[in-house]
């Protein structure tokens, strides 16, 4: 597998398939894991980074999930490249930021991705299309298994894997789900789902993770305790509360459906016009419209768009995409209209 | 590293000071830091820092200077700079800070225990959570952390305090187990 090949792919997880694809994107769970008395990357010297780049580098060879990944160091990358990276969920803007001696494995899929000298010596993430936990944190644990074969993990028996920030000690784990959620928006109930969420320990982010708007209806969701919960029921938690969120929307979108038919129909048809037939978009808009149309072809009222093809193109549009597209830098006014031209291209595939 | 001061002796005292906006950094050995720090006594910078440090100590009933002079002894991040950045050091700094790092884990969970996996065939070493013979293992190898820390930081009564406990709790480890029965094996794995 060769880096340009992503290009031309569709991210495994972004496939609009799985269990409640209407409503849930993608299930993601990552766990942080250190090594034992290396300095944490914020706090490392030089030898200890690329020590750590090449103990891991090892082990990713000698696991059989990971042995066929790509294994890029990202002193090697652009910076097109790296933002490329962001926008397909492979990795943090924090990695992407300040990339001396930092490392990224992903394997052909992009389901599992692992950052090397992220905030913690592993970063490892595994993410599938639709609400599915259960099978995610089934393939995370398996390859953190066989990691530990291989790798002194830093740990303790009171307070389990310790990582840099204390926020994440014990489990090391954050499971996350990825929501579409127009119809709670649109009903005006979303920010008493988010309010009841966070008084049950979880947060709410957007769609690229920490420190990110929610835009485009999108969120996600994820536990905040890593200490004295098992993964387990950590996972269990967090898919009830995903249901009873999954069940809020299909309501929402029932009371649209019956009392504002009109109304949404109107809203749905336009942004589908607007999308199929612009010349120049900002990726504002481009955000707000794809979401009315994956909205109106998840309850019915479009029927030849797919899904995964809605999916696809909130990440097709996005800055570095375009200008990998087009093998060269584009100003904000070129890439508004790249921008249009390729969901031109695709909507009326 | 010497003491920025005598130049003779190991300095074991690290303070950042910012004086008009000018941020130096000073070394100092325990002599020369005592007798700065009652020449500093009246001036605004140093001192207020030291007061700040002496209110963080005493919120989780740590004493005057622990957390001002509190250094990983593998890392050497000290805990005013694990207070600047939120971030430790490495995995050692676990078990240099653990009188420390114990109530803020309990602030941040709710939980001070782990009860999730570990890497497989390994039961790690250090403390242990369970409330069985190892709850007293995990309090004499916390309070012993303690100890050590303590002498390092010259808190004396609290040695003092630390050693006579670890004493009692070491005598009755001695004496036989009558409630807890026939776990002497070690620990089953589900009760990890």
């Amino acid at each position: 597998m060769r880096f340009e090949d992503l290009l031309g792919q569709t991210s495994g997880w972004l496939k609009g398939t799985g269990p409640n694809s209407d409503i849930v994107i993608s299930s993601r769970v990552r766990l942080a894991r250190n090594l034992v008395k290396i300095p944490f990357p914020h706090w490392a010297k030089r030898p200890d980074l690329e020590q750590v780049v090449v103990m891991a580098e090892n082990a990713f060879r000698n696991t059989e999930q990971l042995k066929s990944g790509l294994f890029l160091r990202l002193d090697d990358l652009d910076n097109v490249d790296k933002q490329f990276l962001v926008e397909r969920h492979l990795m943090s803007t924090e990695h992407a930021n300040r990339s001396n001696q930092k490392a990224l494995l992903l394997t052909s899929d992009e389901n599992i991705a692992i950052m090397v000298n992220e905030e913690d010596h592993l970063r490892m993430q595994v993410m599938e299309p639709g609400f599915d936990l259960d099978v995610t944190w089934g393939v995370m644990n398996k390859i953190d298994d066989r990691l530990a074969e291989l790798l002194p993990y830093a740990v303790r028996r009171d307070w389990g894997y310790l990582t840099a920030c204390p926020t994440n000690t014990g489990t090391g784990m954050r499971g996350s789900v990825m929501l579409h959620l127009p119809g709670l928006v649109m009903t005006r109930q979303i920010n008493r789902v988010l309010e009841a969420i966070s008084k049950l320990s979880f947060t709410t982010r957007g769609l690229y993770g920490e420190g990110t708007q929610a835009s485009g209806n999108f969120f996600q969701i994820s536990n905040q305790v890593s200490l004295g919960q098992r993964e387990e029921e950590i996972i269990g938690n967090i898919k009830g509360v995903i249901k009873q969120i999954i069940e809020q929307e299909e309501k929402a979108r029932e009371t649209l459906l019956a009392e504002h038919r009109e109304l949404l129909e109107d809203r749905v048809w336009r942004s589908y016009g607007t999308l199929k037939n612009a010349h120049i978009i900002s990726s504002n808009e481009t955000v707000e419209l794809l979401s009315m149309l994956r909205l109106g072809s998840d309850i019915g009222i479009v029927k030849d768009v797919e899904r995964g093809l809605i999916n696809e193109l909130f990440i097709l549009t996005q800055p570095a995409h375009l200008q990998k597209f087009e093998n060269k830098k584009l100003t904000a006014n070129e890439r508004d209209i790249k921008r249009a031209q390729i969901i031109r291209e695709r909507i009326t595939k | 590293m010497l003491c920025n001061i005598c130049n003779k002796n190991q300095a074991t005292v690290h303070l950042t000071e910012i004086v008009d906006e000018q941020m130096s950094e000073l070394h100092l050995c325990d002599e020369c830091a005592r007798k700065k720090s009652m020449q500093m006594e009246q001036q605004f910078g140093l001192s207020d820092l030291l007061a700040g440090l002496v209110d963080y100590g005493k919120q989780f009933g740590g004493g005057e200077k622990s957390a001002a002079v509190l250094k990983c002894g593998h890392c050497g991040l000290t805990y005013e700079d694990f207070r600047k950045i939120g971030r430790l050091g490495c995995s050692e700094c676990y078990a240099s800070f653990v009188k420390y790092l114990a109530p803020l884990l309990k602030r941040i969970h709710g939980a001070s225990a782990h009860t999730g996996k570990f890497p497989p065939g390994q039961i790690p070493e250090g403390p242990r959570p369970q409330k069985t013979k190892m709850t007293r293992d995990a309090n004499i190898d916390e309070l012993k952390a303690g100890l050590q820390q303590a002498i390092v930081t010259e808190e004396f009564e609290d040695a003092a305090r630390l050693r006579d406990k670890i004493k009692e709790l070491e005598q009755k480890a001695k004496e036989p187990e009558k409630k807890e029965g026939k776990k002497k094996g070690g620990v089953k794995k589900d009760e990890i």
